[in-house]
């Protein structure tokens, strides 16, 4: 019976975890704040699920299977929400008047800075790199 | 317990109902993108409500396998997303 309860609210923590995201998903004005609650279901609510699981059957040699899938899921979905931040940042799709301070940006400027010297240089440098040895 | 899981589902419902809405309409890839993953994340989270609701452990391989697809699929759209201006 306790199990029972436990199980219970173990699931609809985990359905809510779902939902929370669904309505960040639905709700929120650009694509890092969607990000962030997208990631919620993928970890916490992942891990309500399978505490669920875990409960509900009792048995020792379902842990080990558990706790892959949670590692999984814990080590992938940070990657993924990096790639796709990054993706999104490079292709503008951030409103920057909603951030707060923008830390790439210094590094983004330097880098056009000291950018149209490099592949420039590099192409008069070819030939030149070409002549000397002839 | 059965009325959990039942509540569970239909909350499930909803959350995959916006994360679908948010794909049709979602403005970049990227959107599309995120508002799948939630959705592959919500039928990981079905196969778990279904192995509760039957007391079978059928499912389990495909829960395993559902984490590594989706971690998959978004990193492979979000590496070949370019700029179009």
């Amino acid at each position: 019976m306790v199990n029972d309860v436990i199980v219970s609210i173990l699931l609809i923590g985990g359905a809510l975890m779902s939902l929370a995201a669904g309505i960040g998903l639905a709700r929120f004005p650009d694509l890092l704040s969607r990000m962030h609650a997208a990631t919620k279901p993928q970890v916490l609510g992942l891990l309500l699920f399978l505490l669920a699981l875990a409960v509900e059957f009792e048995s020792w040699v379902l842990v080990p299977v558990l706790v892959l899938c949670w590692i999984f899921q814990l080590l992938t979905s940070p990657v993924s929400a990096h790639m796709v931040g990054r993706a999104g940042y490079r292709t503008r799709h951030l409103r920057r008047d909603l951030l707060t301070l923008d830390e790439l940006d210094d590094v983004v400027a330097r880098a056009a800075e000291g950018e149209p010297a490099g592949p420039g240089r590099a192409g008069e440098t070819r030939p030149e790199a070409g002549d000397t040895p002839a | 317990m059965t009325v959990a899981v039942y509540v569970a589902g239909g909350i499930l419902t909803i959350a995959v109902l916006l994360a679908l809405y948010r794909a049709v309409r979602g403005p970049s890839i990227l959107d599309r993108v995120l508002a799948l993953d939630v959705v592959l994340a919500v039928v990981g989270a079905g196969l778990v409500l279904n192995m509760v609701m039957g007391r079978h452990l059928d499912n389990l391989v495909l829960l395993v396998t559902i984490s590594l697809i989706g971690f998959i699929g978004s990193v492979t759209v979000a590496r070949f997303v370019t700029d179009r201006k």
